[in-house]
């Protein structure tokens, strides 16, 4: 079997698990439902490895097929094909997001047990994954778009899971709604490369645009911009970042599952899939690399103050993705899709633990109201120390090395870019307290009562729940998981998931220690060969400085947060009050839900309303009454006719005839 | 005999049977008209039919005649159920079809 032909099958397995359990959910008892799905991605995922090790027995310049199955539109110049392109670039995402899916659908086996829509989850989630892997595989910038528009669906179906939750179905339609804002800016670019170059296809934009653009054109600067955007929404990078920490409310698999391996990578993965576009516009990819950068500032500020457990993860998710973004951006693409990996290992897990600590304390996700897991649940809390160990890019862990090649590749660039390196370490700085602040709140310290109760009977029973968020009771018929759900510890499946991820989350940074292996940067270098900055190389030195530095940081990251909230625990609350303003200003996050309010849509109902009183009323509305008004004028008018007098009707046939044989008279004569 | 006598005397006939239908408020009376309106257009076609000198015309006039009294039939009708009614043998008091 060809490279190819394994890929079709990796998408083929995922959509056929989606509509295998969604038809048969009413046959299929729920165990198996769960078993289909996840064998599906499985076996998706063996089918990747299929493919990488039929890459691997090929020259590294010939790693990339394209395939199709049909023409999906032939006409006028245009010709759009059914097809996928397979290079090591699509194979490591493919690799990874059927990876992660694999474990996540593991442990969303168990962790669903208890819900009513245990068959509509699945089939969602196989979707999910079949969208993702269809965007990462797409061959062409249309069946990119089915792919992206797909993965915005799937999402809006996941977060709303629960749709009984007024919360959940409107973070839904949020996600959905800034996501329908990047399609729309990535069809725009679609356009105007069509135009531009006549073709959809990959390999020919790719080759074609280094003769038709010079470098900055205003074109291609738009072009770059717009695919931003498109980048920006699914990534939840600046201004588009709002619906990702309100997607938390859908199930927590499905927070893992967007935020480690699916969806909010797209973004990264655009970038580094355009890296050709991107180089023809310098000025594009310094402003993806500024509005990662702040990102990565900004989200890290949020997640210091944020009390809800996912929610803090979330925005932590969003200052790794700004990372990725800086990476890719700046040229340093295979550290940015290998920091994407080994984040899809540590966040992934990160939310899994979370996901069983908030199931203990049945959905309540307030870390204020947590303490002492560390010795109610022994494995989850393990597993967390580990993924936050990795957050942290504690030396030796997997998000060391990554981070850490980003930011000496920032540096080894030079220029201005040494303000990437500087502020990414302030941001290392702060990721390293904001994770041991939620893993010291937490783990130690004197159980919560619900610690407690799993201390002293290993289990807990709570009765009926109710939503954090609004307080209102939660309605069970329709998928909420019941009184019944308490997973006190994991279950078999999820521990496997949970101690898989937390063995990458540790150890996956040694297949890319500086000067040893590099097996990322090497499977991934014929991708990135025409790209100029791809020449620059941080030398060995100055790697191992950065790591250095990396290392010395996380510690002093890891050590602040252990002196404000284990040794003087009253601290934090004293500068909550000293700094007061800080503190409010960063727990409404930035104020970015208002600013957006505010800028766009209370502009937007404006318009509307205006358009409403103006347009609506005068122009439409006049023309449909005038119209009336005037076929109703002419009625009464013919009515006055109709007297009811049978002589006056005779009176006028009479004139009427008298008047034509006049006419015939006087024009015959 | 010249045929432009007939002529006058058929329009002299139609116009008289006009006035009545236009002036006159009972039915009865505006059927009479009616008919005397129709005769007056026989006599017209049987004196052209005379003057040209073929009997076309008067194969004409035995028509109207007998559509003439079909017509008679449902005005009579019409005239013995509005009676049977009750109603006013008035056109004018009968006005329901007014728009």
């Amino acid at each position: 079997m060809t490279a190819t032909s394994w890929s079709w099958l990796v998408l083929l397995l995922p959509l056929l698990g989606s509509i295998a359990i969604a038809l048969g959910f009413r046959a299929l008892p729920a165990k198996a439902a769960g078993a289909i799905g996840t064998a599906a991605i499985g076996l998706a995922f063996l089918c990747g490895v299929g493919a990488l090790i039929h890459l691997l027995g090929e020259a590294p310049d010939a790693r990339h097929h394209a395939s199709s199955l049909w023409d999906y539109a032939s006409v006028a110049g245009l010709d759009i094909k059914l097809g996928i392109f397979v290079d090591p670039l699509s194979v490591f995402m493919v690799l990874v997001v059927t990876g992660v899916s694999t474990l996540i659908h593991l442990y969303s086996f168990g962790y669903m047990q208890s819900d009513e829509g245990y068959h509509r989850f699945f089939s969602y989630l196989n979707f999910f994954v079949f969208s993702m892997l269809l965007l990462v595989l797409a061959g062409n910038f249309v069946l990119l778009i089915v792919g992206w528009a797909f993965v915005g669906f799937a999402s809006y179906a996941l977060i709303s899971f629960w749709y009984r939750r007024q919360t959940a179905t409107r973070a839904g339609m949020k996600a959905f709604v800034i996501n329908v804002v990047g399609d729309i800016g990535l069809v725009l670019a679609a356009f105007l490369i069509f135009r531009e170059l006549g073709t959809f296809e990959y390999s020919e934009v790719f080759a074609k645009a280094p003769q038709v653009f010079s470098t900055n054109e205003w074109t291609i600067t738009a072009i770059c911009l717009l695919l931003l955007v498109g980048a920006f929404a699914k990534s939840a990078q600046l201004p588009f970042h709002t619906w990702l920490p309100d997607a938390m409310e859908g199930p927590t698999p499905v927070s893992s599952l967007i935020h480690a391996a699916t969806m909010v990578t797209a973004g990264v993965y655009l970038i580094a899939r355009t890296h050709a576009l991107f180089v023809l516009a310098p000025t594009a990819a310094d402003i993806a690399a500024f509005t990662g950068l702040a990102t990565l500032l900004v989200a890290a500020t949020i997640a210091l103050v944020m009390t809800d457990l996912k929610r803090a993860i979330a925005y932590s998710t969003m200052s790794q993705i700004g990372y990725m973004v800086v990476g890719v951006s700046i040229g340093a693409y295979s550290a940015g899709m290998f920091h994407l990996m080994t984040h899809a290992f540590f966040k992934a897990l990160l939310f899994m633990a979370a996901g069983s600590i908030i199931a203990a304390m049945a959905n309540e996700q307030n870390i204020d109201r947590m303490s002492g897991f560390g010795r109610a649940m022994r494995f989850t809390s393990v597993t967390m120390l580990c993924g936050g160990l990795a957050l942290a890019a504690f030396p030796g862990t997997s998000g060391f090395f990554s981070k850490d090649e980003i930011l000496a590749y920032a540096s080894a660039r030079g220029g201005m870019y040494l303000i990437f390196t500087v502020l990414g370490y302030f941001g290392a700085l702060l990721t390293a307290i904001y994770t041991f602040r939620l893993i010291f709140r937490v783990l130690p310290g004197k159980p919560c009562p619900e610690a407690q109760e799993l201390i002293d009977t290993g289990h807990v029973h709570h009765a009926h729940p109710f939503n954090p968020a609004t307080g209102e009771e939660e309605d069970t018929e329709v998928g909420f998981p019941g009184p019944e759900h308490h997973i006190a510890e994991s279950s078999l499946p999820m521990r496997i998931a949970m101690g898989v991820l937390a063995f990458g989350a540790l150890f996956a940074g040694l297949v890319q220690v500086p000067g040893v292996d590099d097996v990322v940067t090497k499977f991934l270098d014929p991708v990135f060969a025409d790209s100029p900055l791809s020449e620059i190389h941080p030398s060995l030195t100055a790697d191992w400085i950065g790591l250095a530095i990396g290392a010395a940081i996380s510690l002093a990251g890891i050590g602040i947060a252990y002196f404000l909230y284990v040794a003087r625990p009253e601290t934090p609350a004293a500068l909550q009050r000293r700094f007061s303003a800080v503190h409010a200003f960063l727990y409404n996050k930035w104020y970015f839900d208002e600013a957006i309010d505010f800028l766009i849509v209370r502009p937007a109902l404006a318009i509307g309303r205006f358009a409403n009183r103006t347009f609506e009323r005068l122009v439409v509305d006049g023309l449909v009454s005038g119209t009336e008004d005037v076929v109703g004028g002419g009625g009464r008018l013919v009515q006055l006719v109709q007297s009811g007098f049978v002589r006056s009707y005779a009176l006028l046939l009479i004139v009427g005839f008298a008047g034509l044989a006049l006419y015939f008279l006087l024009t015959s004569s | 005999m010249n045929v432009e006598w007939y002529i006058v005397l058929s329009s002299l006939l139609f116009a008289v049977g006009a006035m009545g239908i236009l002036l006159r408020r009972s039915p009865v009376v505006i059927l009479l008209c009616l008919e005397l309106m129709l005769n007056a257009g026989n006599l017209a076609l049987v004196a052209f039919s005379k003057m040209v000198g073929n009997q076309q015309g008067q194969v004409f006039a035995i028509v109207v005649m007998v559509v003439a009294a079909c017509e008679v039939v449902v005005g009579l009708g019409l005239i013995v159920a509005i009676f049977r009614r009750k109603l006013p043998l008035d056109v004018d008091e009968l006005r329901e079809l007014r728009g």
